[in-house]
């Protein structure tokens, strides 16, 4: 085998050893890596009452209340549990119900938590607005796309 | 494709294609603008922020696939001992900050409307200031050793060091939960954006690569003169 050849194969070797290392770090430490929890994981999850936590998930329908000015509650669900959440303050421009959100905050009781800070998630689905329209009027518009 | 690995056919290559290059990003660039700005609709409910799509993305791309060339030159420049890999890695580095900085930039204006913040330190988001911060230690690393033997193979280890990032950031919105949203074109199913979208954004990205490209052999160029000189 030539040097080089050798050379080469010292490169791919360290490679692959920190490729693994790292990603058994990752993995490992996924529980702090993720940006937030869903409902349904959050149950599963360690997490105490009283503890600053992120909970990402879709705004329920008609859940939206303004209460006064600039104070919200609303729940967020992912199709198996719920979270109610309250928030105090200007809520982003993508903040729709139905539409996927995440809130940061104190988690008063396991189902209820007090957002200090609201992000609107956007999803990975871009459409004219013209065909937004079309699509209603002939009752192609599908939920799925929000 | 020896132009690839040799300086001096590198030269006489990019003298051959320079100004088509030239001509070309130029009009792709002209008629890429025009369609961001004027022939492509609002989105349904970013409303005209989508545009900024139209830059964030290409230069996003442009950033890894730098750090990608650079990787594979390192991995030949070490292993086969060809200097020109060398020259390419130092002259193509500050392309790829700029790229990523655009990216970052771009990013955290669109963020601001659209998700409600400038920034926030989820694992895409987390793992392209990673990139950045990479980038800008390869920069400086190459200025900080004054032997140039030394410093381009310690640059070069970084580099290849610093590629286990680029799959983080491919597929770090897949793998965790993650605030910004997943790929929207490279996914296995059929791309989930618009057509009348797609295709300023397409233009836009060959546009910018083509620049991307312009830059690289100006820079390229100007480093194995620098070089000959020495």
């Amino acid at each position: 085998m030539s040097l080089r050849f050798q050379r080469l194969l010292l490169i791919f070797l360290s490679l692959i050893f920190l490729t693994a290392s790292i990603f058994l770090i990752l993995f490992n430490s996924k529980k702090n890596l993720i940006f937030f929890y869903t409902p349904s994981e959050l149950l599963n999850s360690k997490t105490q009452i009283n503890d600053t936590i992120r909970i990402g998930g879709i705004v329920k329908k008609d859940s939206l209340k303004n209460i006064e000015d600039n104070k919200y509650v609303f729940i967020i669900h992912d199709n198996n549990n719920y979270v109610r959440v309250s928030y105090t303050g200007i809520l982003p421009d993508l903040f729709r119900e139905e539409q996927g959100v995440v809130v940061q905050g104190k988690l008063i009781k396991i189902d209820n938590i007090k957002a200090e800070r609201v992000f609107a998630k956007h999803d990975e689905n871009y459409m004219p607005t013209s065909i937004k329209k079309q699509l209603e009027k002939n009752k192609y518009w599908n939920k799925s796309y929000q | 494709m020896k132009f690839l690995i040799n300086p001096n056919r590198f030269i006489k290559f990019s003298d051959l294609v320079f100004k088509p290059l030239i001509c070309l990003s130029a009009i792709f660039l002209l008629i890429g603008i025009v369609f961001a700005f004027f022939l492509s609709p609002n989105d349904y409910q970013q409303g005209a922020t989508v545009r900024i799509m139209y830059i964030h993305v290409p230069a996003a791309w442009i950033a890894v696939l730098t750090f990608l060339i650079m990787t594979l030159y390192s991995i030949i420049g070490l292993a086969f001992k060809i200097n020109f890999s060398f020259i390419i890695n130092s002259a193509i580095a500050p392309i790829g900050a700029i790229f990523t900085l655009i990216c970052i930039v771009t990013g955290s204006l669109w963020g601001k409307p659209m998700w409600g913040t400038w920034w926030v330190w989820d694992a895409r988001l987390t793992s392209v200031a990673i990139l950045f911060l990479l980038y800008l230690i390869i920069i400086f690393l190459k200025n900080s050793i004054t032997n140039i033997n030394v410093s381009e193979k310690i640059t070069a280890v970084l580099i290849i060091v610093g590629s286990i990032n680029l799959p983080i950031i491919k597929f770090s919105v897949d793998w965790w939960n993650t605030l910004h949203q997943p790929a929207s074109i490279s996914k296995l199913s059929s791309p989930s954006i618009d057509p009348s979208m797609l295709r300023p954004l397409v233009i836009m990205t060959i546009a910018l690569m083509l620049l991307a490209i312009v830059i690289g052999i100006i820079r390229i160029k100007a480093e194995i003169l620098k070089r000959k000189l020495r």
